[in-house]
């Protein structure tokens, strides 16, 4: 048993390594054929340019990814100093525009609406329009002395120009595009040529050999509890193994978000799956993504089974949170996009899914009769579901039992939840942190439906895209992904769900003040041992109320159970009982 | 008003932060041990990786200031209750208004001769388990000697490491002299399932052998048997650390000797926990109880007394908990390890997990005087209610499944013990009216 067991955890490791080795085997070369693949993709706007200055790299040899991204990178710039300069103010006009408009009747230093007119009269027909909505602002201005005042104007009609060739160059959203359909068009090299060959190696090798690793446990002594040696083991208690398993999953999401170019032999190894779920198509990051984090959480989940096999409430909770990725994160989307409905996965909700309000969200939902009743389905869920369910059965209804998010926490995450800090001041960072996301994620998305429903972007002197741009990279990207689940290995599993996530702060609101929810303490019967408070992945310390003989009420349980479950004297169980506050926190006894 | 506390366990620990709650005395609490308060009881959870020691701290650093609770790490050799005054191993000395003793206990070592050779411990204080960590370098074969609570601890402490052991056992049956033979067995099982572990039942130590080192080579068995081992754990029960009793002139038995307020003779010194021994224990209970839970009660009660308000000590309704291997444990009440007279034992066992329930009830007037139960969890407040009141057996079986304190979706055995009652009562035809929860147990309290 131990032989098999290490040659699983063998095979494992070898395709981690091939995984992480594919990102380097590639070798890039820019060919006709290659950009004639390419040219369908490349936006209207800038297509016959790019392609113009992508024609200089035609015939030359990468032998590295990086060099050839670098390169590409640079034609990108180049490509949007032409289109800068095409769509830009000869400087004749540019000095004329200032000209006119700080020569004001009165000769006093300010823009006046006539000068101002005069200046916009000399903008060809083609700006006039991006020019005045940079500009108008300026009527009315003055400034110290003349010089002051042309610099403001100058300022303001530089923007308008960058404004306006902002709508043929290329983006940076545009540039990471290009990059990775580069990346995967004009690559070739071992990967390239045996795809298929490296999923069945990487994916389907690894994940066999995790499962293999995993079985025996299933046969590893009586049924109980199993953590023996987790801080004697360097991969689970922040030892080397530990630190380079969170810089390899901050690398992840580095790389996912930002420079997914760079990991397009990851993101082609779910090709095959992408092919059979939808329709031919090659798979794009987040269907990669989604692929990863569904199996992360059936292998993880298969360990679940294995070292609670003594406790049916994790593995009736753990069969959840399998079930509820799989189907409802996973596949049902893939059948909606077959479908051509919106790709919505139906358990997730406002505002952990922070981009349900917003503008292209609401217009798919309300181009059909479908997507509608998604919507509203979704607003039930948030508005009516929540404080349902939370108040019958505490927020682990939704946090470890159907989320996402805490699927991946129970199951991938099961090795690391002994890392959280239980310190009290962790517990007040935690709570400015949470709620403080809340507050924001409840500004920026009032501010997104304003402008939607109104068309004014500005709002009290912020611009609704770039707020919800900033929470998007901060907290949606940064917060949820690099920090949340790239730190597991060193903060614990729940790093987001604990810090973060809006959703669990409203559902811990609900369930601190109205819920049924409690853990209950058993008496006097509590040692003190500290087990519970060591592996609540929350960081809540049980034991501080457990030892006094009090139940625990906290906003930020998840109801994991593993508390109950590692107790050694039967002290702690999760009850729905009455919703008086006074007595599900009970008194202090000892 | 100093009060000072010798020892900072549970007992130490709990009298100090209740003084503190009720009034602003200086406290001041002593240990040799550590620096700050753990939890023994986790002792073994440290070895076994599950926790690191800090873990077992149930109160970070900046707690004893807050509370103004001051520690002191030093060793007392000496108490002087003329002058009201302690010295230490330093020569240093420290005056107390109130003195309070909670120096908990020690391995008990027979005399077994070879008992202080270098690799032979206890395992009770954090020196212990360090010694434990230091000797399991490189060891190939341990033996443990006393089969009780603490025993089975480092057997599966070794156990987890893969270490092999032996482990004597002096009685027939493993801790059957608190556990009824039904029970014992289970646990006889439990360890059996254990691959490396070696359990001798009937087994004794009578000699531990040293090699030219002076470092445990083998042990000799009271059968006559040499078991070759580099460690040896004496786990054959504790005894009270009473050794500042002389200088102060403290009446002993094994322990401290105190009234029901927890005083010794001498005035303004008592004592609490493990160490201190009741005069009048209650009929049917030992004056001294050495578990974690009697100096948790004993604290609060004794802080009653220290801040001006003098408060007797009652032996609580029975209770005590453990874990042997993945095996739980919970007693309520009074539970003999035989059927003793006037009293019926109910006892249902599952026919393949390793789960039972115990009932004991007087045999006259069918009041339940005890539970006794192995892989299944009770409530204690609905059981000790029961035991209070003195409540009829046939009673507390309808309602049995409110005392049921099992996480959820786990299987629930009430209504199998009934029908076990009724198959053994001709005539009974009970049925089960609650099941576990919330409410049900609501409903058994208030009532």
């Amino acid at each position: 048993m131990k032989y098999i067991q290490k040659a699983g955890l063998g095979v494992f490791i070898a395709a981690l390594f091939a995984f992480i080795s594919v990102l380097f085997l590639g070798n890039y070369e820019v060919t006709d054929a290659g950009l004639a693949q390419l040219s369908p993709q490349i936006k209207e706007s800038h297509r016959e340019m790019f392609l113009e200055e992508l024609a200089q790299l035609k015939g030359r040899k990468f032998d590295s990814k990086f060099s050839f991204l670098g390169a590409v990178s640079s034609v990108i710039q180049l490509t949007n100093e032409r289109v800068k300069q095409q769509y830009g103010l000869s400087e004749e006009t540019i000095e004329g525009f200032i000209a006119a408009a700080v020569k004001g009747d009165d000769r006093s230093q300010r823009v006046s609406q006539q000068s101002y007119d005069q200046a916009v009269a000399l903008v060809g027909d083609n700006m006039r329009e991006t020019v005045l909505a940079y500009t108008n602002w300026l009527v009315g201005q003055s400034a110290g002395s003349e010089a002051e005042l042309r610099q403001k104007v100058s300022d303001a009609l530089t923007g308008a120009i960058n404004g306006y060739a902002g709508n043929f160059s290329v983006s940076e959203y545009d540039a990471q595009d290009y990059l990775f359909s580069m990346a995967k068009i004009m690559a070739g090299g071992i990967y390239w040529e045996n795809q298929f060959l490296f999923f069945l190696l990487i994916i389907v090798a690894g994940t066999v050999g995790a499962l293999v690793w995993i079985f025996p446990a299933f046969f590893d002594g009586l049924p109980g509890i199993k953590h023996n040696g987790i801080y004697h083991q360097s991969a689970t208690s922040r030892g080397l193994v530990g630190i380079l398993a969170g810089i390899f999953l901050v690398g992840f999401y580095i790389l996912l978000y930002f420079k997914h170019a760079y990991i397009a032999e990851w993101i082609s190894l779910a090709d095959p799956v992408s092919g059979f779920l939808r329709n031919g198509a090659a798979a794009d990051r987040w269907f990669m993504y989604g692929f990863l984090y569904t199996i992360s959480i059936l292998v993880m989940g298969i360990r679940m089974f294995a070292k609670y096999r003594h406790s049916n409430y994790h593995k009736i909770r753990t069969a959840s949170v399998i079930f509820f990725q799989t189907a409802f994160a996973f596949l049902i989307p893939q059948v909606l996009h077959n479908l051509n409905l919106p790709e919505q996965d139906l358990k997730n909700m406002w505002p952990l899914d922070y981009s349900f309000f917003f503008d292209y969200r609401l217009n798919t939902f309300t181009s059909t009769q479908t997507g509608i009743w998604m919507m509203v389905w979704g607003i039930i869920l948030l508005a009516i579901g929540v404080p349902v369910l939370t108040y019958f059965f505490g927020k682990r209804w939704y946090c470890s039992w159907v989320c996402g998010c805490g699927g991946l926490a129970e199951t991938l995450g099961d090795p690391y939840r002994q890392l959280s800090s239980k310190k009290l001041v962790s517990w007040q960072i935690e709570r400015y942190l949470i709620h403080g996301v809340l507050v924001f994620v409840v500004a920026m998305t009032g501010m997104v439906l304003y402008t939607y429903f109104t068309g004014q972007s500005t709002i009290l002197g912020f611009n609704s895209y770039s707020v919800r741009g900033m929470y998007g990279f901060a907290i949606g990207s940064i917060f949820a992904g690099v920090i949340g689940t790239g730190f597991y290995p060193l903060m614990g599993n729940r790093v987001w769900c604990r810090f973060g996530c809006p959703l669990a702060a409203y559902l811990g609101i609900v369930q601190r003040f109205k819920s049924r929810f409690r853990i209950t303490t058993n008496g006097g019967q509590c040692i003190s041992c500290g087990n519970c408070s060591t592996y609540c992945e929350m960081g809540i310390d049980v034991r501080a109320y457990a030892q006094r003989g009090q139940n625990i009420v906290r906003s930020s349980c998840v109801g994991c159970g593993v508390c109950a479950a590692v107790c050694p004297r039967g002290v702690l169980a999760l009850e729905n009982g009455d919703n008086d506050n006074s007595s599900r926190m009970s008194e202090v006894l000892y | 008003m100093h009060i000072v506390i010798i020892g900072n366990g549970i007992a130490g620990i709990s009298v100090a932060r209740h003084v503190r709650k009720r009034c602003q005395h200086e406290i001041t609490v002593i240990s040799g041990e550590t620096d700050f308060f753990w939890s023994r009881t986790a002792l073994m959870y440290i070895y076994m990786g599950h926790m690191k020691f800090e873990h077992t701290q149930p109160y970070e650093p900046w707690f004893w200031k807050k509370n103004r609770i001051a520690l002191v790490k030093k060793v007392v050799t000496a108490i002087s209750p003329e002058n009201k005054a302690l010295t230490f191993s330093d020569g240093s000395t420290m005056h107390y208004d109130k003195l309070v003793l909670a120096t908990g206990s020690a391995s008990n070592r027979f005399g077994w001769p070879g008992q202080d050779l270098e690799g032979v411990t206890g395992m009770v204080s954090k020196q212990d388990l360090d010694a434990i960590e230091h000797y399991s370098q490189g060891l190939q074969h341990a033996v443990i000697v006393g089969g009780g609570l603490i025993g089975i601890e480092l057997a599966e402490m070794f156990h987890s490491r893969h270490i092999p052991v032996t482990f004597l056992v002096r009685e027939k049956s493993f801790w059957n002299m608190v556990m009824p033979p039904e029970e014992s067995e289970m646990i006889n099982q439990e360890i059996y399932a254990q691959d490396g572990i070696d359990l001798r039942l009937g087994t004794g130590l009578k000699e531990i052998l040293p090699d030219a080192n002076g470092r445990v080579r083998a042990v000799i068995t009271d059968q006559g048997e040499e078991i070759a081992c580099q460690f040896v754990g004496l786990t054959a029960g504790v005894s009270p650390n009473i050794s500042l009793a002389e200088s102060a002139g403290i009446e002993t038995g094994r322990g401290f000797l105190v009234n029901e307020y927890l005083e010794t003779n001498v005035k303004d010194i008592y004592a609490a926990g493990d160490c201190a021994e009741l005069r009048q224990p209650l009929p049917g209970r030992r004056g001294i109880e050495a578990v974690w839970y009697t100096g948790k009660l004993m604290g609060p009660v004794l802080a009653q007394t220290l801040s001006g308000n003098p408060t007797p000590y009652k032996q609580a309704i029975w209770f005590n908990s453990a874990k042997f291997m993945d095996m739980e444990y919970q007693v309520y009440g009074d539970v003999g390890n035989t059927v003793r007279q006037g009293e019926k034992h109910l006892f249902w066992k599952h026919e393949k997990q390793r789960k039972s329930i115990r009932l004991v009830y007087s045999a006259e007037d069918g009041r339940i005087l005890g539970f006794n139960l192995m892989g299944i969890r009770y409530r204690q407040n609905v059981c000790q209610k029961w035991i209070e009141s003195g409540t009829h057996i046939e009673t507390v079986l309808q309602n049995l499944g409110a005392a049921n304190f099992d996480p959820e979706f786990f299987a629930q055995y009430e209504s199998q013990v009934v029908e076990l009652y009724n198959r053994q009562n001709p005539g009974r035809n009970l049925q089960l009216k609650r099941k576990r929860g919330w409410k049900n147990m609501l409903a058994i309290i208030n009532a």
